[in-house]
């Protein structure tokens, strides 16, 4: 079993006898390094509820006992910044796991104990891991943490997860957590002596009013941090009067979190000072060394454009052999035993299993070789730590789309699949700009777009094909910065989320964390394969099948016959809006749809017979449509699945549907003004 | 000596400086604090061309900034 039990019924936890672990941390600390060491394939991976935030939950043995870990999202503080801050914090406080093991780094203590400053205030019993020793040792820095034990109040364990280091230890100390053999006192960080009368005071008039679990002392700092969600929570809470009181202080008092920040680093301070014994010499870095190359503003984009190069290579190399041999060698020997399977059954359970079913879900299969490409690439660059630099040299030009440098990468994966990057999104921590970047993936043209184009470009413009589809590359792209511009002024008034990013040290990638990633992340495409998008094939393969068993008379056609007049403000005719439709289910299949209508395949015949059918002005219009029109299904599926949302997901379905119409209208009328009808 | 207060954004690759304090909005100054940027602390200017986001050293964690919000942070040279 993988999945832990409901997390929101608490008392199920304990009657079950597993113990429910939290592991928590700020991000590059090593925490999933940890998190996929201890439960390898015993995972579960989800969104939290009503969040779009990843939730990612294992159990793992441990002398015979199983425990259930939770992996909580990495957060630097515990303030409601963002829906992570708030996910992490509500757990803790609402599920009260037996344990949270903190990860720390040992090479960057003073910035990653202030979690921990925040954790302990909290109700649970808190276990510091003091991850990174390694990396500590190289830098010369030396920690003690038998003395930054004693200094915090609770238990600390040296250890190198990434070498499985300090592991055991960690897990003997839980147990004795468990088994109350520890007592840990720890010793809280104060406000700084200026304000502390004044939170004294908050906690006064809140006191009696905090509903449970949430501790009043709890409650108190982050009223006085200006936490928003805490704000709300005694707004309703409090009677009138205390509410009024606490708004005064506040009000006076409008630069506290800074006093209650600055209280914490003191604290911390202290913690350091007692338990680093060597600090950092003044020596100059590998990363330091990398970052006059990676992060500079010019040569940081020609290494950029070297490592996009290098993933594409890769992928035409890798990849679309795989996908090639996968077509050949597991889909249509499949469809082909499933034929034979279904030989005595009727012609239409043959087809709609063998073209339908198999068909549709085969057509986007085949994609994952590419999927897994992209996904591992993305990993890997995001382990080393080069995400962070790719998203600082470009942070000036998607400034212009009020995005920020890390939506770069997501949409860059897009040219290969657009699926990855809207799973990719996951690394652009605001939300607004996360859900801005999902909206206008799709218009980063996709290689099966390209291989519309690629087929009929040809036809019509003969030797000037390549010249019609860098145009219609460029269109695309320059819609996708124009979108991007009126999308941030529409649906969030032009405002730009603020870049701060830490720059994580580079370190040599972890093979385990970079494969469970992209297994995690292929199998939830193959599920949506699976599910999803068969439903939508077969919906696709049905209309276009009956009444009469063939396209030319099916639904599909009758109803591109009936919107035909739409059809004819682009220059279409019923059979290219047909064609239209079923590249829903996969871009690609634009071209055998229109094989089937004209009675031609494409590799013979076809050609001559659509250059025959239509104008250039209509071929032209073609193209864009297919450019700018309804994501395919996958795509659709994944936007649904990352923002958690059908609203959202349609949203984005009648936005292209809308785009796509307009610029192929303008698109016809303005060739047949240049005199291509 | 420069004692005058400056933006963050003003100070070249190479210089020290003490934080006198921040603007921007809460949720902001909220995620600099919890990064380690409180008054009084003392950073580093790690890179920064003139243009486009730079990298400031703080408490040991180096922390790439939009040119906006680096200028929203008020400093004090320290010297060498």
């Amino acid at each position: 079993m993988s999945e832990c039990h409901d997390i929101a019924t608490p008392v199920a936890q304990i009657t079950a006898g597993t113990p429910l672990i939290a592991l928590a941390g700020q991000p590059n600390m090593g925490k999933s390094t940890l998190f996929n060491m201890l439960t390898g394939l015993n995972q579960h991976v989800g969104n939290w509820t009503g969040k779009t935030v990843e939730r990612r939950e294992g159990t793992f043995r441990h002398n015979g006992r199983e425990f259930c870990l939770v992996d909580l999202p990495g957060t630097y503080s515990l303030t409601a910044n963002s829906p992570e801050e708030v996910v992490a914090r509500e757990f803790i406080v609402r599920d009260r796991p037996q344990v949270v093991v903190a990860v720390v780094s040992a090479a960057n203590l003073e910035r990653s104990l202030y979690l921990v400053a925040e954790l302990i205030s909290l109700s649970a019993p808190v276990v510091v891991a003091l991850n990174m020793m390694d990396v500590a040792a190289q830098e010369g820095i030396v920690v003690q943490p038998e003395v930054l034990a004693a200094a915090l109040g609770i238990p600390v364990v040296p250890m190198t997860a990434s070498k499985a280091i300090g592991v055991k230890e960690l897990l003997r100390v839980v147990e004795d957590v468990l088994a109350g053999k520890v007592s840990s006192a720890p010793k809280l960080p104060e406000v700084r002596a200026d304000h502390r009368e004044v939170l004294q005071e908050i906690e006064t008039q809140v006191a009696a009013h905090v509903p449970a679990p949430y501790p009043p002392d709890w409650v108190a700092l982050k009223l006085f941090e200006g936490d928003s969600e805490v704000t709300r929570m005694m707004e309703s809470e409090l009677p009138r009067e205390n509410l009024a009181a606490v708004n005064a202080i506040l009000r006076e008092h409008d630069d506290a979190f800074l006093a209650v920040a600055s209280g914490r680093y003191e604290w911390i301070g202290r913690m350091v000072r007692a338990a680093v014994t060597q600090p950092k010499m003044g020596q100059i870095g590998l990363t330091e060394r990398l970052d006059r190359w990676a992060a500079h503003p010019i040569w940081g984009l020609f290494i950029l454009a070297g490592m996009l190069g290098l993933v594409f290579w890769v992928t035409f190399t890798l990849a679309a052999p795989a996908q090639d041999w996968m077509d050949e060698s597991l889909i249509a020997p499949f469809s082909e035993w499933a034929g034979g399977l279904l030989q005595g059954a009727p012609a239409w359970v043959q087809g709609m299993v063998v073209d339908g079913a198999i068909g549709g879900v085969g057509s986007v299969l085949t994609f994952l070789p590419i999927l897994v490409v992209f996904f591992a690439a993305f990993a890997l660059l995001e382990d080393v730590g080069y995400m962070a630099r790719a998203a600082y040299v470009m942070d000036n030009l998607m400034h212009l789309m009020g995005l920020h440098g890390k939506s770069f990468l997501p949409l860059f994966l897009g040219f290969g699949c657009n699926v990855p990057a809207i799973m990719g999104t996951r690394v652009i921590d605001s939300w607004p700009a996360r859900l801005l970047t999902i909206l206008i993936a799709p218009l980063v043209p996709c290689t099966a777009r390209m291989v519309v184009v690629a087929f009929i470009a040809p036809v019509f413009f003969g030797a000037n094909a390549i010249w019609v589809s860098w145009g219609l590359v460029l269109l695309t792209l320059a819609t996708l910065v124009v979108s991007g511009i009126l999308l941030n002024q529409v649906l969030f008034k032009g405002q730009r989320s603020a870049f701060i990013m830490e720059m994580p040290l580079y370190h040599i990638p972890n093979a385990r964390t970079i494969g469970l990633l992209v297994w995690q992340r292929s199998m939830s495409f193959v599920k949506k394969a699976g599910t999803a998008i068969l439903g939508m094939s077969l919906v696709v393969w049905i209309l276009s099948y009956l009444p009469h068993g063939e396209l030319n008379t099916s639904f599909l056609a009758q109803f591109g016959q009936a919107i035909e007049p739409v059809g004819r403000w682009m220059g279409f005719d019923w059979r290219l809006t047909v064609a239209l439709i079923t590249s829903f289910p996969a871009k690609e299949n634009a071209i055998a749809t229109l094989g089937v209508l004209f009675g031609n395949s494409p590799e013979a015949g076809l050609a001559e017979a659509l250059a025959a059918a239509f104008s250039t002005a209509s071929a032209l219009s073609f193209l864009v449509v297919t450019m700018f029109f309804i994501p395919c299904m996958a795509t659709v599926a994944v936007v649904k699945q990352e923002t958690n949302s059908w609203r959202w997901a349609g949203l984005s379905v009648a936005l292209f549907l809308a785009l796509s119409m307009a610029a192929g209208a303008l698109t016809y009328h303005l060739a047949v003004l240049f005199g291509m009808g | 000596m420069s004692p005058e207060p400056v933006s963050m954004a003003g100070l070249t690759a190479g210089e020290h400086a003490t934080v006198l304090s921040f603007g921007g909005g809460r949720a902001v100054q909220n995620r600099l604090a919890s990064l380690g940027f409180t008054p009084g602390v003392d950073v580093d200017m790690t890179q920064n061309y003139g243009f486009g986001p730079l990298i400031v050293t703080v408490r040991g964690t180096r922390v790439a900034l939009g040119r906006g919000e680096a200028a929203k942070i008020l400093v004090r040279r320290s010297g060498q």
